[in-house]
Formats: C-alpha cells, sequence, structure tokens
C-alpha cells in the first residue's frame, strides 16, 4: 500500500522532462502488456531536430557561462595595449581583441553572465508574479478581473523598452536595477498569458466537478489550475527569455546595465561600435552573438510549444 | 469526517422520507445580454429519487444544474437543501453543503483533469471532504471496482481512456464521496447509444445500493424517462410538464411533451414536426411561449401565461388545450 500511495504522489508533478519518453524501454511497455489499454496511449511527439539542437547549444551556452574561468582563454578585463584591435582569427585571438586590446572571445564568454542573468532572472519574476496575477485575475469575481487587467492595460499602453529605460534611468544605472525594470515590464504579457489560460481552464467541466466536490480556492488552483495552464506558460517563458537578452542588452548598450571595465554583451556592442569602419569584423561579433542567443531561445520555446503539444484539451 | 458520516445518515434512513431533499421555488435567471435562460421554475426532489429535466438545447436545462451548484447566481427565488437555504450561503458554509452533491458532467473528454490520472481526481474530491489518506486508498479501489473499471486504470490518464471508460470514472468520483444527490448533466449523451444503456443501468444499481437522488438532464425524453420517477418537461426556461414517466408517455399533457414523444425513435405514434426553431429566449413570445410552434394554439394561448394545473392523464401540465389533446 505504502508504496502504491508515494507513487501516486509521484504522478502527481508536471511532467517537462527533456528527454524523449519514446526512448525509455523500461516501465512503459511493462505497464501496457498488463492491460490493453482501448485507446493508444502516448500521445506525445517526437521533439524535432531543431528542437534537439537549440536545445543542447542553450545548455551549452549557460556551461560557458557557468565555467567562465576555465573555458575563457584570458583575462576578460586585462588587456595588452600591443595586440590592439586585432582581426577576426588572428592566431590565439579567435574573435580579435578591442581597442584596449582584450580578448573578444574571453569577454564574450565572462560577458555571457550578466547578459543570461538579465536574461533569465527578469523572466523567472515576471513568471512567477504573472500567473499569480492571472490565476487571480482568471479565477477571481468580474470585478477583481477587471481592476487586474485593465491595469495591466495601462502598462501596455508604453512601448516595452520605453518603459524599461524609463525606469532602469529612474533607479540608476547598475546589473539588478536593470533586471528589476525588466522583471517590471515582462509581468503583463505573462499575466495575460495566464490569464487566458485560467479563464480556458475555468470553464471546463472537470472545475466545475471540483468547485461541487468542496475544495478550497488554493486546492483547487494547485491541483486543477496550475498544472493545466503550467505548459502554455513554460513555453510563452522560454521564448521570452530571448526578448529578455535582448532587451538586456539595449540597456546595457545605453549604460543602464552594468559599469564598464566589466564585460556585458550590450555594452560591448557600444564599446566595439565606434570600430565599425576600421575593424568590421570584430564590431559585429557581440550582435551577432546576441541575436543567437535569443533566436536560440525563440527556436527553443517553439520547439517545446510543439513537442508538449500544446492543445486546446477538448481537441 | 464525523460530520460526513452524519449527513449521509439521512439518506440510508429515509427511502420513503416525507421531506424532500432539495426544494427549488420559483427560481429566475437572467443573463446580462436579456436572455431569461430560467424563468420561474420550480420542483422537489426526495431523497432516493430520480428527477429527469428534458428539453431541447437552450432551454435551460444546464443553467438550472448551474444554478443549483451555485456556480452561477439566481436573480430570485429559492433552493433549499436538506431543509437549508441554499441561496444564503456563503463561503465555507456553502462549500460544506455543497459538497453533499456530486456532478457527472456532459462530456467525458473533459470531466476529468487531463493532467492528473484518474485515481488522483477521485482522491482530490476525498480528500476535500477530509477523509484520511489510508481510507482514501481503499475507498478508490472500492469505487472504481463498483463502476467496472479494473484498478489499474485508476493509474491511467484520461486520454488512455475511452469515452465509456471516462464516463465510468467521473462516475466513479461522484459517488466516492457518498452523496445524497448527483447531479446528471448530459451524462450519456455523447456516448454510444449500447454504453448508454450501461451507464444507466450503472446508475440504477448505485441508486439502489447506496440511496442517492439523481437530478437528471437531458435532451433525450426516451432515456431520461426510463429511468426516471418524475419527469419534468422544461420549454424556454419554463416547466411545462411534469409527471411520471408513463403519465407523460401514455397521456401527455401539454403539446410540445408530445412532440418530444414523437420526436423518439421507435415511438409507435404520429410524428408531430414542430416548424422552425425556438424563439430566442432574450424575447420570448407573450403567454405561453410555445404558442409560436404549438401545432394545436388558439387565439388565447398568446395572452395569459398557462400555469401547472393537475391533468387527466396524473401529471401536470402548463397548457390551456390539455383536455383537448388528452381526449381520446
Amino acid at each position: 500500500m505504502n508504496s502504491r500511495t508515494s507513487q501516486l504522489e509521484a504522478d502527481q508533478t508536471i511532467d517537462l522532462r527533456l528527454d524523449n519518453p519514446d526512448d525509455g524501454s523500461g516501465s512503459a511497455t511493462q505497464d501496457s502488456a498488463a492491460r490493453e489499454p482501448s485507446q493508444p496511449a502516448a500521445r506525445r511527439r517526437k521533439m524535432t531536430l531543431t528542437t534537439r539542437v537549440s536545445a543542447v547549444l542553450t545548455f551549452a551556452l549557460f556551461a560557458v557561462a557557468i565555467l567562465a574561468p576555465i573555458v575563457a582563454p584570458y583575462e576578460p578585463d586585462i588587456g595588452d595595449r600591443s595586440q590592439r584591435l586585432l582581426p577576426l582569427f588572428s592566431g590565439s585571438h579567435v574573435l580579435g581583441t578591442d581597442g584596449q586590446g582584450r580578448d573578444i572571445l574571453s569577454r564574450i564568454i565572462w560577458g555571457a553572465r550578466p547578459s543570461l542573468l538579465a536574461g533569465v532572472v527578469p523572466v523567472l519574476v515576471a513568471a512567477l508574479v504573472g500567473t499569480a496575477l492571472g490565476l487571480v485575475a482568471g479565477r477571481g469575481s468580474r470585478r477583481v478581473h477587471s481592476v487586474i487587467m485593465r491595469v495591466l492595460d495601462v502598462f501596455y499602453a508604453f512601448p516595452a523598452v520605453l518603459l524599461a529605460i524609463a525606469i532602469a534611468a529612474a533607479l540608476g544605472s547598475g546589473i539588478s536595477n536593470a533586471i528589476v525594470a525588466l522583471s517590471f515590464i515582462l509581468i503583463p504579457p505573462v499575466a495575460r498569458v495566464a490569464e487566458a489560460e485560467v479563464s480556458r481552464v475555468r470553464s471546463t467541466d472537470f472545475m466545475e466537478a471540483a468547485a461541487v466536490s468542496g475544495a478550497g480556492w488554493w486546492s483547487i488552483s494547485i491541483r486543477h489550475v496550475l498544472p493545466n495552464v503550467a505548459p502554455a506558460i513554460v513555453v510563452y517563458c522560454t521564448a521570452l527569455v530571448g526578448l529578455s537578452i535582448v532587451y538586456a542588452a539595449g540597456l546595457g548598450f545605453l549604460g543602464l546595465g552594468i559599469a564598464p571595465p566589466t564585460a556585458e554583451w550590450g555594452l560591448m556592442v557600444n564599446d566595439l561600435r565606434q570600430y565599425t569602419f576600421s575593424q568590421p569584423g570584430i564590431a559585429v561579433v557581440p550582435a551577432v552573438v546576441i541575436t543567437i542567443a535569443s533566436l536560440l531561445f525563440n527556436l527553443l520555446g517553439d520547439g517545446l510549444r510543439d513537442w508538449l503539444d500544446i492543445r486546446s484539451e477538448a481537441q | 469526517m464525523s460530520d460526513t458520516q452524519t449527513t449521509v445518515e439521512p439518506v440510508r434512513m429515509g427511502r420513503k422520507a416525507t421531506q424532500p431533499l432539495l426544494i427549488v421555488n420559483d427560481l429566475v435567471k437572467t443573463f446580462g445580454n436579456g436572455v431569461k435562460a430560467v424563468d420561474g421554475v420550480s420542483f422537489t426532489i426526495s431523497p432516493g429519487e430520480t428527477v429527469g429535466l428534458v428539453g431541447e438545447s437552450g432551454c435551460g436545462k444546464s443553467t438550472t444544474a448551474k444554478l443549483l451548484l451555485r456556480t452561477l447566481d439566481p436573480d430570485s427565488g429559492e433552493v433549499k437543501f436538506g431543509g437549508q437555504d441554499l441561496l444564503g450561503m456563503r463561503g465555507r458554509a456553502l462549500r460544506r453543503l455543497r459538497s453533499r452533491f456530486q456532478i457527472v458532467p456532459q462530456n467525458p473528454q473533459t470531466s476529468l483533469n487531463p493532467r492528473l490520472p484518474v485515481r488522483s481526481s477521485i482522491e482530490f474530491n476525498l480528500r476535500a471532504h477530509g477523509v484520511p489518506k489510508p481510507e482514501r486508498v481503499e475507498r478508490i479501489a472500492e469505487v472504481l471496482e463498483q463502476v467496472g473499471l479494473p484498478g489499474a486504470y485508476g493509474d491511467r490518464f484520461p486520454h488512455e481512456l475511452s469515452g465509456g471508460q471516462l464516463q465510468r470514472a467521473a462516475i466513479a468520483r461522484a459517488i466516492s464521496t457518498r452523496p445524497e444527490l448527483v447531479i446528471c448533466d448530459e451524462a450519456v449523451s455523447a456516448l454510444d447509444k449500447s454504453i448508454q444503456a450501461q451507464i444507466l443501468n450503472l446508475l440504477a444499481e448505485f441508486q439502489k445500493e447506496l440511496g442517492m437522488a439523481y437530478l437528471f438532464i437531458s435532451h433525450d425524453l426516451s432515456v431520461v424517462e426510463h429511468i426516471s420517477d418524475q419527469v419534468l418537461v422544461m420549454y424556454l426556461g419554463r416547466i411545462v410538464e411534469d409527471g411520471t414517466g408513463s403519465q407523460l408517455w401514455n397521456r401527455p399533457g401539454h403539446p410540445y411533451t408530445e412532440a418530444l414523444l414523437s420526436a423518439a425513435p421507435g415511438a409507435e405514434r404520429e410524428r408531430i414536426v414542430l416548424v422552425g426553431d425556438p424563439p430566442s429566449p432574450a424575447n420570448p413570445p407573450s403567454g405561453c411561449t410555445f404558442h409560436t410552434r404549438c401545432p394545436i394554439a388558439i387565439e388565447a394561448c398568446s395572452t395569459k401565461r398557462p400555469l401547472l394545473k393537475p391533468t387527466a392523464g396524473g401529471s401536470h401540465a402548463a397548457c390551456i388545450r390539455t383536455t383537448d389533446l388528452q381526449q381520446p
């Protein structure tokens, strides 16, 4: 009996693993052998190659950022005056050097730390706050719903980037202020997605059955609503990381992010901009890196959506 | 825990109880867009009784159910459940009272949470009732067996089950907490005829065994008439006839009931085809709302709203021409 109940607990967690369940040959075959299901089980599709590649590359990106001290060939902040402005693929400086003779590859690698941080943390904050707002709006009374959604609409009235710049400028420069500003502007879109999903789930039959069961607001939200809205929010937020990286770089470019000697992608774009005509190869490097990183998260988000088969549950 | 026990008691005792379980009196619900979905509906359900509610789609059947479940609030009227005023209740008291009934929803594909194994869906209801963990496991095994699902199906997810199996699971969930009233909202409409019969038999068996009452909502009179002690026929938010299945079948007191009966497959009566769609409930016809489609309507039908009156056939009908209709 005990093992069965613990199994029950384990099954209740949402399954968002990245490994493909089709590859696992163990328990699944055992189970289906026990009793013939009347309808084909396991509707989960195979992950596309693009999704796999972008998942691996995203993972690699994080690994490189974490292992920066080991991976980076040079010190990021200390330059060699005699090695200024070397072009791409020049000897040991694969991506060249900047105006102070610092190795650009090393700066890109070290710069991944603040850039990814400013990409991921605001999205995590926005996911938490946005989901909570969406849940309260989607399940609350009509008045609560309109108060929350109308306030969010106010933020929609401003272009997100401008709002981020305004907030970051008001708070003063620094990476933590940039993260606060970005978190703030990402909350409304997440909350909207969450609200739409909660509203969709709210009108289903099983929600009515749950309400009639006499369970409380919280337990219904946690057991019935969140597991059904989580996949869509996770997918949306994955793609949002890409956007957040671009926004963070934008703030860095304007000097509203991290302070100069430290490497950060947006800051590097600004720094190398002056060599656009003299040394065009190195000038575009950080911009290309930002583009690739942002694209990776977008592709990953798209792939996850197809793979998790975010569908209208009613079919 | 202890109060679940005490609330279950009166049902077991009261197979022939005189006090009704549910009293609905003059319930009215008008939506914001002016649609009069429910317009003065009254009925009672005794413990252990099956009441069928029939009508075409859009007549207010499901709205009535929602009003009883308090997922919608009525404009006026009175609902008493077990002697307590359901409409005046809020918060915890409402939740406690509401937990004495359960629903079996219409669409088997959406009646269970797609992200939970069947077992957990049932367990959620049991936990809401304060049933302790070891007993929950026992109870789940018991109800799954009662509805004829092998225990292993409890660990399956809804998309791994067929429609009939899903509906059995939904019934298992509904009966697991030993409710006094189960509201079946089109519970078998989405199923094949053969499976419909199985599910209906299952429901009838549980009623005998556990003594609960059913409010059985359907658009199919032939389904309802079979299993119901009392049938309510609804048209445009109003109850137009109220009687036992055999009363309605033998001597319908309302032309609408007769039309419904004639539409049932295998009915050995002249087919009455109603002309047109039902009128908009936002702007219902004057007098008897059925007069626009009624084959026997007369001038007076459009002026005065008929009330339910006893008929020669034994039922109650809201029609001024009942006596003409029931002439042999």
